[in-house]
């Protein structure tokens, strides 16, 4: 038998894996999570039926959001993940032994179990003594706090489910605050590809802007997320993403990586004319 | 009246429209679009489910103007869900429904205590059929500067002064969310054989929901006016008007069929037939939550500092005498912005809209069909209002309500001779029109009224801070109809 999970990129393009089994299916207050095994990417995690993660191409994401701000901040201390439940931005984080505390703030009680249980390559570190765990909406619980992180990362799904307060310019507002005076925020902002994606892209960008001095994108490539092609927000209060990075602070420490390095870093953010154009750059 | 195949899980008008779509029925009535199939693109924009429903009364589907069977039955059930003796479904608004109220109740010349208020339609029911108000001047809280409740002791003595008065009128609750003592006005009003009737246009969920306000019905009101759209779920415009069987329903229907369309919407009338049977349903639940939302926003807003949004902490037995849970009213002005100020800055800045904001006050309605995330979302947008615009709250003008003094009854002066004078020349004069902030509609003039100083600087005031201003027959509120003097 052939059975197969298809994402829908667009109404109109699907991406397909063929599945091996079913390891997990659950229906949250706040979404249905499925963990499927497939043969080419390893276990996936599926949200509301959409792809959130795979086993194969996780390290991209997870790389990403993580080691580029540690490579311009020269002190992160304190670091509050918002959204991540699957555990594979706290993985990446916990390799520095400079953060002191990470705070994650996940919505979904669930999902943060699932991950433990069926996907621990991600998970793993959760058990970081380093780590807290709160079950709550990340912007309450980012308006609570002022002046107190060095880096938050807003690791979570697309705008148009239980993570749309996580694009609004309230909630970016609110994330400017709990940050400290030198704070980094990094926030995913989805696909500039395909139309319907590219609008949010747009919106994340501008509401961002009217929070942070300095917002810049970069990107990578994702390939099993839509069109492969993904961004992410650079947003400080204080470090520029390319003049404040320090190359070698960065490769003493030496963090096994799979896909940062400290010469993509730079060209990350180095975006092709159509998405510059987008955001209306130049 | 066949009450037993009757059922609150039946929806008599909604099933009839459904049964009749079945018939394939010819149509050679109207509506011209018949179906749809004359006007293509209102299928195509408003939806097919929409323009089937849109028919016009036949046989089997009733008439507003004389129920006699599906219409009737609706109606029937809504009255037992509410403990009403009679339930009349309107088309018109809840506008009509307080002037219906009005109308069958006072003549021309009659007399009728209410709070001045009132909302316009109140005031308007009086232009038309020349009642005459005695009004009945609300508490004003000092802090908050909006008008409250009546006071049960000015209730007593406009009753005791004006032993001829035909009927008390009670806001249940206002805009903001404040209740007058309903029971003990009705007592004393029914002693004095004046009938009572009710605005609970934002009063639906008193009906259903727990530890609410005392509802018009249960305090023992002769009648009441409920705005079904407003939180009880049914479509805009569309509103229900209850009575006891202290007041003739015949002569009320004669009074409604005076100024109702006679082509009612059959999509307004089977969502009151559908939103009763959800509140029958569902209405507990849905309250409950609503009532947990705003409680739980109202401590974190409160939390925020700045901000107050107020509750049943202002109950003081007297012109507070209740406070609706469910509204979340917030008062702005220490962060130094008018509530239309922050109505502006949620809308355009943070795209959410919410009910209104006056000089002092933005009003969010709650009413259980949110998620939790949209009210984090206004916690946080009020939050960052205050970070990035807080002002000094210098020159900040501190009250929504001022007394008028009345000089003539409203048709009086609405029909008298008038002329238009410049806004600013207007003081001391007679006014002839209303003029208002919308919403939230309580005239800041009536006509009749004097033009005063306060009156002006409040009126220069509020059109300056961004207050949608309406009621004058110059729609750009430079002039006013005052009242010709000989």
């Amino acid at each position: 038998m052939d059975l197969w999970y298809t994402d829908n990129h667009t109404d109109n393009v699907r991406f397909s894996m063929k599945v091996e089994k079913q390891l997990y299916s659950e229906e949250s207050f706040y979404q249905k999570i499925e963990i499927l095994q497939t043969k080419d990417y390893g276990k996936i995690l599926v949200l509301d039926g959409e792809l959130f993660t795979t086993e194969r191409d996780e390290f991209v994401y997870h790389e990403m959001v993580v080691h580029v701000p540690m490579a311009v901040h020269p002190d992160i201390k304190t670091v509050l993940v918002i959204g991540g439940g699957d555990g594979g931005t706290v993985r990446e984080l916990t390799k520095y032994d400079g953060i002191e505390t990470i705070d994650l703030v996940e919505l979904d009680e669930k999902l943060v179990k699932a991950s433990r249980k069926y996907m621990p390559e991600l998970s793993a570190k959760l058990n970081d003594p380093r780590v807290s765990i709160y079950f709550e909406e990340g912007i309450r619980f980012a308006r609570m706090v002022r002046d107190k992180y060095d880096l938050i990362i807003v690791d979570c799904a697309d705008p148009y489910g239980p993570a749309e307060g996580l694009f609004t310019k309230e909630f970016y507002g609110v994330c400017w605050n709990s940050l400290k005076e030198d704070g980094i925020l990094i926030n995913q902002h989805e696909s500039p590809f395909y139309r319907q994606h590219a609008k949010s892209v747009q919106l994340a960008h501008r509401n961002i802007q009217s929070a942070f001095e300095c917002s810049m994108i970069y990107q990578c490539h994702i390939p099993s997320y839509p069109s492969g092609h993904w961004l992410f927000g650079f947003a400080s209060k204080k470090y520029h993403p390319i003049d404040d990075m320090d190359k070698h602070e960065w490769e003493k420490q030496k963090i096994k990586t799979k896909y940062y390095n400290t010469d993509l870093h730079k060209g990350a953010f180095y975006l092709p004319t159509y998405v510059k154009e987008l955001l209306g750059l130049e | 009246m066949d009450n037993h195949s009757l059922s609150q899980e039946s929806l008599p008008i909604f099933e009839a429209l459904e049964k009749q779509a079945l018939d394939r029925l010819v149509h050679f009535d109207v509506p011209g679009h018949k179906g749809g199939r004359g006007n293509k693109d209102l299928k195509k924009y408003l939806g097919e489910t929409c323009v089937k429903l849109d028919v016009n009364s036949m046989k089997p589907l009733d008439n507003l103007c004389h129920p006699s069977s599906v219409i009737k039955d609706a109606q029937i059930l809504t009255a037992n869900l509410f403990g009403a003796d009679e339930a009349f479904f309107i088309a018109n608004g809840t506008t009509a429904a307080v002037q219906a109220m009005i109308m069958s109740t006072c003549k021309a010349g009659d007399k009728i205590i209410m709070p001045r208020n009132v909302h316009r339609s109140a005031i308007n029911a009086l232009v038309i059929n020349g009642a005459v108000p005695v009004y009945v001047n609300p508490g004003i809280d000092k802090r908050l500067g909006i008008p409250l409740g009546m006071s049960f002791k000015d209730v007593k003595r406009a009753i005791e002064e004006n032993p001829d008065a035909k009927a008390v009128m009670v806001n249940n609750p206002t805009y903001y969310g404040i209740c007058s003592d309903l029971k003990s006005i009705v007592e004393l009003a029914h002693e004095h054989g004046m009938l009572v009737l009710a605005d609970e246009a934002h009063g639906t969920h008193f009906y259903f929901g727990e530890d609410l306000p005392v509802s018009a019905m249960e305090a023992g009101a002769d009648m009441s006016s409920v705005s079904m759209h407003k939180t009880g779920g049914s479509l805009t415009q569309s509103s229900v008007l209850l009575t006891r069987n202290t007041i003739n329903p015949d002569y009320v229907r004669q009074v409604i069929n005076l100024t109702q369309t006679t082509s009612a919407s059959y999509l307004l009338l089977s969502s009151l037939d559908i939103a009763r049977r959800n509140l029958y349903k569902n209405g507990k639940e849905i309250y409950a939550k609503a009532k947990e939302l705003a409680t739980y926003a109202r401590g974190e807003i409160n939390q925020i500092g700045g901000y107050y949004a107020f509750g049943r902490e202002l109950v003081n037995n007297d012109d507070i005498f209740d406070f609706d849970p469910i509204k979340l009213s917030i008062h702005t002005k220490d962060i130094g912005l008018a509530g239309i100020e922050v109505y502006d800055l949620l809308r355009d800045e943070y795209g959410i809209q919410i009910e209104f904001g006056d000089i002092g006050n933005i009003l969010a309605i709650v009413s259980g069909g949110e998620r939790r995330i949209e009210i984090e979302r206004l916690i946080a947008a009020l939050s960052e209002i205050k970070r990035n615009f807080r002002q000094s709250t210098k020159g900040m003008f501190d009250h929504e309500y001022i007394n008028p003094q009345v000089i003539m009854p409203p048709q009086k002066a609405f029909y008298a001779k008038t002329e238009a004078v410049r806004l600013e020349e207007s003081e001391n004069r007679i006014c002839s029109e209303f003029v208002m902030c919308y919403p939230p509609g309580i005239p800041i003039l009536a006509p009749g009224e004097k033009v005063t100083k306060d009156i002006l600087n409040y009126t220069f005031y509020a059109k300056e801070k961004g207050c949608m201003m309406l009621g004058t027959e110059d729609m750009s509120m430079e002039y006013l109809n005052v009242v010709k003097e000989d």
